[in-house]
Order: structure tokens, then C-alpha cells, then sequence
């Protein structure tokens, strides 16, 4: 299959889970208690206002017309009025988007930085005490709840220790070092989640490569160790790494919703659930479909990674 | 079962989380206090001999909120699981099984819901549901659906062309018939696995939701709610904070461990 038709056929699927999506998204409307005018309007019960929603999102009309509509909209960037700041979603989504995806960044090096090493070692030296340790702290990462390590971050470092401040976020146009010492501890918090999954992946690819036949081939040529495990079986291990980093960079920028919220990190995550408090649908609706296209989007990326990755499917 | 067995930290898991059932069932017995008797003599006192995980911020016993909120979090564990294996397992027979457009459609939702992470579906179902503890419990229940679904299908995609099938079908087995004899008990293994590790996502879920204030709604306890509470006296009353999420941590690790050792001892492909 070339390069251009994989894309293709993957475009082709991608468009149609986009569109249930926004269909679902639409649909959580429809879950809201009673009259859905009232409850978009939230606190403001004025009757003017609630006939001024139900004219502007068309309320009076069946749910085919009203989702074309917001489709529409959507379509066109109009994510509707944040009813509590009374400006666009799609400004405050543009606003806090970056500050999301700082972090996410920030997360993933440090996942990658101690997951990759971490995995590699373990397999090199499987069934040692270090694999043992490894496997151990990679499913503690694994299981503990983000937002209780996240607390008992903040209580050592910032409460007792006073390192680090404790919450807050200093944007990177203000002060490099300030914004960095503002997100070491919630992407510490997200990236050794993150890095208990690498970890476990990358040890069981190289596991696997290193037990396949080229690898052995290579150590009957008495290539050294060190040359088997790094070139020849990283190589290939590598690949499903790559496209799990991928697909996990697209939780990271909405699995931070708790995180951001602990460390008042004015992202995504925040966005989401100050959307919720304030009963400002329109806002979680721009942020969930923002999130899930995103996350769509990475997982295409993964992928055509991997297809780029592996010769193999290359050549059919 | 019996190779589970000769796994000991699988052994030790599964001990952990039959403790944590035993708990929760024995709360009225084993709990000290009442676990939302307030006292206000005993303030986010740290933990004595009377109170001994200390207390929060109205005087309640710390560790008799814990024993209680195991009920919370263990039943926010396994409901939701049970609400999407109830739905995913007919949804994923006929999925698999009648193939063409119903499959089509299916798993074009399928992959619709899988767009969203889990989290998110939680939150935003919990959102327009309403707090409470049981449209937490829906929310996370739905948004595991699509996980078991998939699994489902793909097991009777996997097993539906099997000779044994195939000659079921010859001696005129019925389609309701193969569904529930052959392929039922080739989707059990797979989904064991998956139950453990997502009653485990699930208690996550059901603690983040109500830390958010979406899931369990004051005075009754949760380990979530109670970190919520704990947020606000991190340096007066650091015990409050510490103890629930010890308790959500080992809880969710012994369940990790424990699909581990499932999946070592089902899947023989991962071994």
C-alpha cells in the first residue's frame, strides 16, 4: 500500500467517528434535567434571557435542525457564548489550549526520560532485582490516584518544604524560570503515570525483539551486548513506543483535568471543569470535542508513524 | 485458578481486595464512630489514640470515614463495570455476529466513544447528569462501555470462524444458541482481565468525581470527597489528606497486580 492511500483510508474513517462525536456531544444536551433552556441559561433565570437561548441555540426546534445547526457553527469555529465570561468558547479554547499543551509536553519528556532508560534496562536484565524494582514502580505509576500525588506533592515540596509554589501558573512570556518551576510538579505528577506505561511497553517490545531471530543472529556473530540490546533490538522495539508516545501525548492533553485543577494550571483541564461549576455547557461541549479531535488527530499521527516505522508495510 | 495460586503477589492482591470487601461489608462493626458524627470539641485533630487517623474539619473520625467510604469506592468500582458488561456483551455478540451495517454502526460509535478519554466522558456525563453518587456510577459505566465492547466483538469475530462453530452451525445449531453456548465462554477470559483492571479505572473515576464534587455528595463518605475536604487543611491537617489516597492507591494497585496475574495465567499469547 503506498504512503498516500494509508493516509487516505485512515482520513476516510476518521471523518465519520468525528462526526458521532459531535453527535454524542450534541446529544449530552439532551441529558439535561427539564426544559433545556432553563438549564443553559444556569443561574440567570430571567425569562428574557431564557427566550433569548432558546432563540439563539433554536431550542424550539426538532434535534436534527438543532444539531445541523450547531454543527454548522462549529464548523466555522463558532463554538457558541461562554455564558458565565460572556465572551466566545472559542476564544477562551484558543487562550487555554497552549497552556495545555506546554504541560503536556513538559509530562511526556519526563515520561519518556524515565520510562524508555527504565524499560530498556528492565528487559536487558529480566527476572534481576532491578526489573523487579522497575516493574514495581511502573505499576505503582500506574495505580496511584494523579490527583492524591499531585496533593502530596504540594504538601512536601511547597507546604513543608517550601521549594516549589504550591499552585499557580506564571505564563512563559512572563518568566522562563517561573513558568518552568510553575509546571515541574503537576508535569511530574502527570509524566510518571505516563512513564509506567512506557516502561511496561517498552519492556515487553524489547523482550520480544531481543528474542527474535536477527537478534540472535547478531549474537552468534559475537556482536557485543550492549550493541545487541541498543542498535539491534532498540531499533525495532522502538516502533510501538513511538506510537504509543503519540497516542499518549493525546490523553495527556485532556487527562490533566484533575491535575490542572489541584495546581490552578489555567488549561484545558480547568476550562472543563470550571465549564461544569458554572453550568456553562456550551464550554464543556468546545472542550470535549476540541479534546477528541485532538486526540483523533494524534492517534492518525501514531500511525502513519508506524507505518513510516515499519518497513514491512511499506512494501505491500 | 489453580495457577493464580502459585503466583504469590497475585495471591496477595487478591487478598488485599477480598480485605477491602470484608471491610467495607463489616463497616458497622469494625468503624469506631459513627463516620458522620461531628464533634466539634476534636477539630482536625491529629491522629491519638481516640482518633486514630486523627479527625477533619467538623470532628469526624477519620478512619471510620475511611471504612465507610470503602462502600462508595467498592461499589463505584464494580456497578459501572457491571453496567457496561451487561451492555457490551449482547451489544458485542451481535456486533461480531451479524456483521454488515449493525457492526458498521456499532463500532462507529464504538470508536466515536474511544475518541474521548474516559475521564472525560465521566466528567461530562456526570455534568449533565447531575452530582450524585449514582449518575457517577452511570457516567463511568458508559464511558467503560466502549472498551468491553470492542473486546467482545473482536472475540467473536475471532472465534465465529473456528470449526467447532462451523460444525455447530452444520448440526443446525441455532444463531442464539452458538452465541450463548460457543462463543460466551471464548469471551470470558479476555474479560476478566479487562474487569479487573477497569473496576480499578473505576474507582479512580468514582474518587476524581467525587474530589470534583460529580460523585458522592457530603456528609456521606468517600475516599474522593474526603481528599476534596482535605485540599483546604493541607498544612493544619495534612492525616486527612494522606489516608485516602493510600487507601485508592492500594486498592487500585492490588487490582492492577491482579489482572496482571490473569492475564499471565489466561492469555498464554503474553506470557
Amino acid at each position: 500500500m503506498t504512503f498516500g492511500r494509508f493516509v487516505a483510508r485512515r482520513i476516510a474513517v476518521l471523518v465519520p467517528t468525528l462526526l458521532i462525536v459531535s453527535l454524542l456531544i450534541f446529544a449530552l444536551q439532551q441529558l439535561l434535567p427539564g426544559d433545556a433552556a432553563v438549564a443553559l441559561a444556569g443561574e440567570e433565570q430571567d425569562a428574557a434571557v431564557v427566550a433569548a437561548i432558546r432563540a439563539k441555540y433554536h431550542l424550539d426546534k426538532p434535534w436534527p435542525a438543532q444539531y445541523a445547526m450547531w454543527i454548522g457553527n462549529v464548523l466555522r469555529g463558532d463554538f457558541g457564548q461562554s455564558l458565565r465570561n460572556r465572551i466566545p468558547v472559542a476564544e477562551l479554547l484558543a487562550a487555554k489550549l497552549p497552556v495545555t499543551i506546554e504541560l503536556a509536553v513538559a509530562s511526556m519528556l519526563i515520561a519518556l526520560a524515565i520510562g524508555v532508560p527504565a524499560g530498556i534496562l528492565s528487559a536487558a536484565r529480566k527476572g534481576s532485582p532491578l526489573d523487579l524494582t522497575a516493574n514495581f514502580v511502573a505499576l505503582s505509576g500506574l495505580s496511584v490516584p494523579h490527583f492524591w500525588l499531585g496533593i502530596m506533592l504540594i504538601l512536601l515540596f511547597a507546604v513543608r518544604l517550601g521549594w516549589l509554589p504550591a499552585s499557580g501558573f506564571v505564563p512563559l512570556s512572563e518568566s522562563v524560570r517561573l513558568n518552568l518551576a510553575s509546571i515541574l510538579l503537576p508535569a511530574i505528577v502527570l509524566g510518571t503515570g505516563v512513564a509506567g506505561v512506557m516502561m511496561r511497553h517498552t519492556r515487553s517490545a524489547m523482550l520480544e525483539t531481543l528474542g527474535a531471530d536477527y537478534v540472535r543472529t547478531a549474537r552468534a556473530k559475537s556482536v557485543s551486548e550492549r550493541m545487541v540490546v541498543l542498535k539491534h533490538a532498540l531499533r525495532n522495539a522502538l516502533i510501538p513506543v513511538i506510537t504509543l508516545g503519540a497516542i499518549e501525548f493525546g490523553r495527556l492533553l485532556s487527562g490533566a483535568v484533575l491535575t490542572e485543577q489541584i495546581f490552578a494550571i489555567p488549561g484545558f483541564g480547568k476550562l472543563l471543569v470550571d465549564g461544569v461549576f458554572n453550568r456553562d455547557y456550551a464550554v464543556v461541549q468546545g472542550v470535549v470535542l476540541v479534546s477528541a479531535t485532538l486526540f483523533v488527530l494524534l492517534n492518525l499521527l501514531a500511525d502513519v508513524l508506524y507505518f513510516l516505522a515499519n518497513p514491512r508495510l511499506r512494501g505491500h | 485458578m489453580k495457577r493464580l495460586l502459585r503466583r504469590p503477589l497475585a495471591i496477595v492482591a487478591l487478598a488485599v481486595v477480598l480485605g477491602f470487601i470484608a471491610l467495607a461489608l463489616a463497616a458497622p462493626y469494625v468503624a469506631p464512630f459513627e463516620p458522620n458524627a461531628t464533634d466539634f470539641r476534636a477539630i482536625r485533630k491529629p491522629p491519638s489514640p481516640v482518633h486514630r487517623l486523627g479527625t477533619d474539619e467538623v470532628g469526624r473520625d477519620v478512619l471510620s470515614r475511611l471504612i465507610w467510604g470503602a462502600r462508595a469506592s467498592l461499589l463505584a468500582g464494580v456497578i459501572p463495570v457491571a453496567i457496561a458488561l451487561s451492555l457490551s456483551i449482547p451489544l458485542g455478540l451481535l456486533s461480531g455476529y451479524a456483521g454488515g451495517w449493525i457492526d458498521g454502526l456499532i463500532m462507529r460509535v464504538t470508536d466515536a466513544m474511544l475518541a474521548i478519554p474516559f475521564l472525560i466522558v465521566a466528567i461530562a456525563l456526570a455534568a449533565f447528569l447531575g452530582p450524585s453518587l449514582t449518575n457517577a456510577m452511570i457516567a463511568i459505566g458508559i464511558a467503560a462501555l466502549p472498551i468491553f465492547l470492542r473486546l467482545a466483538r473482536g472475540t467473536v469475530l475471532a472465534v465465529k470462524t473456528e470449526e467447532y462453530v462451523e460444525a455447530a452451525r452444520a448440526v443446525g445449531g441455532s444463531h442464539a444458541r452458538i452465541a450463548v453456548r460457543h462463543i460466551l465462554p471464548n469471551m470470558l477470559p479476555p474479560i476478566f482481565i479487562q474487569v479487573s483492571i477497569t473496576v480499578a479505572a473505576a474507582i479512580i473515576a468514582e474518587a476524581s468525581l467525587s474530589f470534583l464534587g460529580l460523585g458522592q455528595q457530603p456528609p456521606a463518605p468517600s475516599w474522593g470527597s474526603m481528599l476534596n475536604a482535605a485540599q483546604r487543611y493541607l498544612s493544619q491537617a495534612p492525616w486527612m489528606a494522606l489516608y485516602p489516597g493510600l487507601m485508592i492507591f492500594v486498592i487500585v494497585m492490588a487490582l492492577n497486580v491482579l489482572g496482571d496475574g490473569l492475564r499471565d495465567v489466561l492469555d498464554p499469547r503474553d506470557s
